[in-house]
């Protein structure tokens, strides 16, 4: 099963299975990881799933909507390039190894 | 710090996020989380939603997996239900007559359907929409459910009207007022919802009062209305709102007012008693300082959050600012502020193309904005509002005035 690293704020990084067609935030979330907040559930309406993706694996990722491009502007932290909602990046076979850093804070 | 620790009444959104934020901000007493269904935690905006919808099931639902709780110390206490407050103890009595003592209680016990006294409620098929129970039960019977009826057009009764269309149901909305959410958002945006719902083909009645539900062997058929019309339903969403679940305070002689009442910082007149959510009325710095009962996630996450930081030592003034969602098929709103009391309404962006926000004013000074299918007028309306700036209505009219720039400005 594919593996994402989820890397907090502080430097502890915790790797989960997730499984193809679940979200990098449902993982987490489902896994009682802290970091990951979700407020909205998944429905790109909250910006409290936020994480800086490792530059050199941004293109393995599934493009950006307009909707999570535009949500990305009201995080908590501020964006960065490498700046994506984790509730958008549904797991696929191309993201397996992935590594997420989390935001200082989600809210 | 309490040394026995916190008891939580209510394992919504608030009293979940209030036992985990204790745990992050590093509380160390005992916490018990006290609800009345028999599920673990599970989040309540996709019931009407995703869940309805059948796109999601009930693990995606769960706010965490069980060994979130065991690892957290989370004493989990579900199904059941708290007879009365000993405050004078300091504990909770519990239905089955258990004791709970606390050295801080929360009360996060969220709202009640409201249930109209109308003949026929209590027919087989009339049901809401609140908790997974309820959800289950529509799910169920939409199967094969040909005619639904929904009294009451806010928020769930809209959702729940989209998704049985896109089922091929018809759908009959029929509410007492003169236009859809008309609580919540501005003239103009319930014109747009209600015109984009019809296209679908949901039929609206605007203005009329319900005056009976009629069944036949116990079971709903048609809903009568004081105009003289029977609409038939083989079922029937009551949307009608919900009311404050705030008899255990009103009993304990703790102020209610349309909720709980709780100051600043969301503490009652007793010192060891908060309460949160959707039974808490706050003065809100959103709102003049004016009491307020919000009905939202934000609002009982952001609640929670602040009381976990009191418990630790850090008290502070409720102030995060209150934002609400809602899908409705293909429409996105999103609201940022509190948009009671509006007198001039600014439109900006596409209105007929269904991608605008709606800026609402008193006066010069901006509410709250309600943006439909335009995420980021939405994120750039909760920068501005939570850091007390204003857009002019002029420049909130003016296409070329650069929103972003000025919700992304510091200081």
């Amino acid at each position: 099963m594919p593996r994402v690293t989820y890397v907090s704020h502080d430097g502890n990084s915790t790797t989960l299975d997730v499984p193809l067609g679940t979200s990098v935030m449902q993982a987490a979330v489902l896994q009682g990881l802290d970091g990951i907040v979700a407020e909205c559930g998944g429905s790109c309406m909250c910006a409290t799933c936020h994480v800086f993706v490792r530059e050199d694996q941004l293109s393995r990722l599934p493009e950006m909507e307009l909707g999570e491009d535009a949500m990305l502007d009201g995080t908590a932290s501020p964006r960065r390039p490498n700046s994506r909602l984790s509730c958008q990046l549904v797991m696929t076979p191309a993201m397996d190894g992935l590594v997420v850093d989390m935001p200082e804070t989600q809210t | 710090m309490p040394s026995a620790g916190v008891v939580i009444v209510g394992a919504g959104h608030g009293g979940f996020q209030l036992a985990a934020s204790l745990r992050q901000n590093g509380f160390d007493g005992g916490i018990t989380l006290i609800g009345d269904e028999p599920h673990l935690p599970y989040q309540r905006p996709p019931l009407s939603k995703d869940y309805l919808d059948g796109k999601i099931g009930l693990d995606l639902l769960l706010m965490r997996p069980a060994a979130f709780f065991d690892e957290h110390r989370i004493e989990l206490a579900m199904g059941v239900s708290v007879g009365a407050l000993d405050r004078a103890a300091r504990a909770v009595v519990l239905s089955d007559g258990k004791r709970l003592p606390y050295d801080h209680l929360v009360l996060a016990t969220g709202a009640r359907n409201r249930v109209p006294p109308l003949p026929g409620v209590e027919l087989d098929g009339v049901v809401y929409l609140r908790n997974l129970a309820e959800t289950e039960a529509l799910k169920e019977r939409l199967v094969a459910a040909e005619h639904a009826v929904v009294i009451g057009a806010g928020f769930i009764g809209l959702e729940f009207a989209a998704i049985a269309r896109a089922k091929g149901k018809h759908v009959h909305v029929v509410e007492l007022t003169e236009r859809v959410m008309g609580r919540v958002v501005c003239p103009q945006s319930s014109a747009y919802f209600a015109a984009a719902h019809r296209q679908t083909g949901v039929e609206f009645s605007f203005g009329v009062r319900v005056e009976r539900l009629a069944g036949e062997g116990g079971k709903v058929n048609h809903v009568v209305l004081d105009d003289g019309r029977s609409l038939p339903a083989d079922l029937v969403l009551i949307s009608i709102g919900v009311v404050p679940n705030e008899g255990l305070a009103a009993a304990s002689g703790l102020a209610v007012d349309n909720g709980v009442v709780v100051n600043e910082e969301l503490l009652t007149a007793d010192n060891n008693i908060s309460a949160i959510g959707d039974c808490a009325s706050f003065p809100s710095r959103h709102s003049q300082r004016n009491p307020v009962r919000l009905e939202a996630v934000q609002n009982a996450a952001d609640h929670a959050r602040c009381v976990a930081n009191r418990l630790v030592g850090k008290p502070h003034a409720y102030e995060a600012l209150p934002w609400f969602w809602s899908e409705q098929g293909a429409l996105r709103l999103q609201i940022a502020g509190l948009t009671t009391g509006f007198q001039d309404v600014v439109l900006r962006g596409n209105y007929e193309g269904g991608e605008y926000s709606a800026f609402c004013y008193a006066g010069d000074r901006l509410l709250g904005i309600e943006s439909i299918n335009k995420p980021a007028d939405h994120a750039f309306a909760r920068r501005l509002l939570a850091a007390g700036r204003g857009v002019t209505p002029q420049q909130a009219a003016d296409e070329s005035f650069d929103l972003r720039a000025a919700a992304m400005a510091r200081g």
